[in-house]
């Protein structure tokens, strides 16, 4: 007992006071991406050969990059002879709409959109992995450990989906997921949500041409809320359910 | 035909068996103390798929490769040598070519079939729709769990035959988790290939992209880079640091000691929080490459990283004694869910399992990386098999894996992170054997004429050990299931790939 005690006071208080106080993200941490208005040389189309997802389209303005696909890998902005890609360390990239992922150095990226007040005091979410690589997963979990303290915020991951304001999916949706994604959304009582975290419940991510999976739960059902990133960094997670609640910064 | 799992061969110096002889063969070997590293089938042609088993010694030494001609059918060697069924399931699933005499063959991944060669046309089954073992009788019940489970997890399907709380059998689903990765990476490298390999199971993103580094590297005979090779063994005991962390807190969280449980899930985030400063990413995604690792660290990095590994591990011992030295949690730990040194083999267990049931099992001692020297990290080991043993493996790992980085960190090689490599021979095949923090990943690939990827195995260690849990739940309480199974933690889409 005593030592459960003294171990209590060395391990300390460590939870963070989000979002009044920023996160601490570490230095090489890639964010919200930002594209310069610098035409593009003549010719340069080095990014789009980077790139392992397909993210990227030239448009006349210069580069647009699709945040629901991209893993931020960084490749383009390292093989960018100019510097018109550059990655930010701002990890709020989630948004409401799908338009509101993709950033042109006209667009950079919609405003994360409205919140809804319903769920503006209490979220409880299912989560449904579907074929996510445990990534997606592991940072959505780690958001009830002491540092994030998800339940402090009204949020909570719940083990049934009749408990559910709605779904958190992970994943790009395998074929043998499919039908298990669609009855856990369909057991979720009125209203609901569905949110997709990652790029892969996005757009498939880097599975979006396997014949095995869906390109994501964007492509079955409508999504309230994406969440970009490979995987997002849980910071970028909480934003996004709290943006959705009407409570981010 | 033998070989140094640190090079390449052509496969076709060894000779091409016969179904018969090719099943003979492989026996010897097992009876002679190799094990199965890896066991698929291959391509020559459209129609035709022969069968390749890359054994390794159970001490070290080199590796044995068998392979056989196209066929349909051949003897199964489940009934001698039980590390095979699932194996022999899963190349029977995609490929079609039976094993005559199999005791249950069923599938394992619930795919579509690969080919409907052989006059067969099989429908696509739908998951988890099979025959499952059952027990009949007055009092015995049927207990089935997921795809869906109620915690943040990946999918599967768990049946359980119980008599009571007592679990007579549990039998295992999976496959929920297939994107058919082997199949995306065949006809690479391309720019998606390392990022199929950070995804093959996110949380051993280091593991398989190291694996497949080992692999390339092995290919184009390239030594890598000596200081991005320390580099990359400094994040993979990063990524064991973390997940053992982890999974000790989650175990007790199973036996409901909170005081532990709620301190892993912090310090597991400081030992990814410490990758991510080498990358950027938390899991270590953008950090390798064939050749040694993309980013450098400077003098200031590694102070920090050395200050930062010193006060997690401590807060890791700190935490974990609180609950290994609970006379509450070891009544509950002690044996549970276990598993003898004999089952262990015949079943083929890697990794912590199989250090926990006594086998010297550690690709780290046996199949050391280039520049490694193969004591380095110790091995750890248990005798009892149980979930106890288990949790045990793991606390030892702490001290030696943060005892590695921070001689490593120390003794950093000077020059740059990476090398750059040829690429890749035509008609080669190589291995990479990688020590993940669940047991070894090894990835095997074949090349065709023009130097791509033919063929490319990967073996995560979930594939050898979820038959493992299924073993140590019998005569279990099915109360303890969660506990068991924490113990094991196994990838879902490592298997299922
Ligand atoms: S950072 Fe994103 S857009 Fe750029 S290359 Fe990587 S995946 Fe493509």
């Amino acid at each position: 007992m005593f030592d459960v005690v003294r171990e209590r006071v060395r391990q300390g208080y460590r939870t963070c006071r989000y979002p009044a106080l920023a996160p601490e993200l570490p230095e090489r941490f890639l964010g919200r991406p930002r594209i310069a208005a610098a035409p593009c040389p003549p010719g340069c189309a080095d990014c789009l050969a980077q790139c392992p997802v397909k993210a990227l389209e030239l448009r006349p303005q210069g580069p647009a990059l699709d945040m629901g696909r991209c893993v931020f890998c960084g490749a383009c902005a390292r093989t960018c002879p100019q510097k018109t890609i550059v990655f930010s360390r701002d990890h709020r990239v989630a948004s409401r709409s799908r338009e509101g992922l993709i950033i042109s150095s006209t667009d950079p990226g919609q405003q994360p959109g409205k919140a809804i007040p319903l769920f503006r005091r209490s979220l409880r979410l299912r989560q449904v992995s579907a074929a996510g690589c445990n990534a997606c997963e592991a940072d959505c979990n780690v958001l009830t450990t002491p540092v994030f303290d998800l339940g402090s915020y009204g949020i909570d991951f719940v083990a049934a989906p009749r408990h559910a304001d709605g779904i958190a999916v992970t994943g790009p949706v395998s074929e043998n997921m499919r039908q298990a994604t669609l009855d856990t959304f369909d057991a979720v009582p009125d209203p609901r949500l569905v949110i997709a975290v990652g790029a892969c419940a996005i757009s498939g991510g880097i599975f979006r041409d396997s014949g095995e999976c869906h390109q994501g739960v964007s492509a079955l059902l409508p999504v309230d809320l994406y969440i970009p990133g490979c995987p997002p960094h849980p910071w970028s997670i909480l934003d996004g359910f709290l943006t959705l609640m009407g409570r981010s910064r | 035909m033998d070989f140094s799992y640190r090079e390449s061969v052509d496969l076709r110096d060894a000779p091409c068996l016969s179904g018969e002889n090719f099943a003979v063969e492989v026996q010897a070997c097992i009876a002679r103390g190799f094990r199965v590293g890896a066991f698929f089938g291959l391509p020559h042609g459209p129609e035709d798929v022969g069968l390749v088993a890359v054994l390794c010694p159970e001490e070290d030494g080199n590796l044995c490769v068998l392979h056989s001609r196209p066929l349909t059918s051949y003897p199964s060697m489940s009934p001698t040598c039980a590390e095979l069924h699932w194996f022999e399931r899963e190349v029977h699933e995609q490929w079609g070519i039976t094993p005559e005499g199999h005791p249950w063959l069923k599938p394992i991944r619930f795919h579509a079939p690969a080919r409907s060669a052989f006059g067969e046309v099989r429908p696509r089954p739908l998951p988890g729709q099979t025959s499952y073992f059952a027990v009949q009788g007055p009092q015995v019940h049927e207990v089935a769990v997921g795809p869906v489970h109620a915690g943040v997890i990946e999918p599967g399907h768990f049946r359980f035959q119980c008599l009571g709380e007592e679990v007579l059998h549990l039998e295992i689903s999976l496959g929920f988790q297939h994107r058919d990765i082997e199949r995306m990476l065949t006809g690479g490298p391309d720019a998606r290939t390392m990022h199929l390999m950070e995804n093959a199971a996110g949380d051993t993103s280091i593991g398989h992209s190291f694996a497949h580094c080992a692999l390339f590297e092995a290919l184009t005979r390239t030594e890598p880079a000596p200081r991005g090779q320390m580099l990359r063994r400094v994040a993979l005991e990063l990524e064991r640091l973390a997940n053992h962390t982890g999974d000790l807190g989650a175990l007790a969280g199973d036996v409901g000691f909170l005081p532990t449980l709620s301190y892993c899930g912090r310090i597991r985030g400081d030992f990814l929080n410490m990758t991510a400063l080498l990358c950027g990413k938390r899991f270590g995604r953008g950090l390798l490459c064939p050749g040694g690792t993309k980013l450098d660290v400077d003098e200031a990095l590694i102070a920090e990283l050395r200050k930062r590994l010193a006060a997690a591990h401590r807060d890791a011992r700190g935490a974990v004694d609180l609950c290994l030295y609970s006379n509450t949690v070891r009544a509950r730990y002690d044996d549970c869910g276990p598993i003898s040194t004999n089952a262990a083999r015949a079943c083929g267990l890697v990794g912590v399992a199989a250090r926990a049931s006594g086998l010297a099992r550690d690709a780290r001692v046996q199949f050391p990386v280039a520049g490694a020297a193969p004591g380095d990290i110790p091995l750890s080991k248990c005798e009892s098999g149980d979930v106890y043993a288990r949790a045990c493996v793991r606390s030892h790992e702490l001290d030696r894996s943060a005892d590695f980085i921070q001689r490593a960190l120390n003794a950093l090689p000077e020059g740059k992170s990476a090398v750059s490599t040829p690429a890749l021979p035509p008609h080669r095949m190589a291995v990479g054997i990688i020590e993940g923090w669940r047991g070894e990943i090894c990835h095997v690939a074949l090349t065709d004429a023009e130097g791509r990827f033919a063929a490319y195995k990967i073996v995560d260690p979930s594939f050898h050990n979820w038959f493992g849990l299924a073993l140590a739940l019998r005569g279990q309480q099915i109360s303890d299931f969660p506990l068991c199974n924490k113990s094991f933690n196994l990838s879902y889409c490592g298997h299922d790939l």
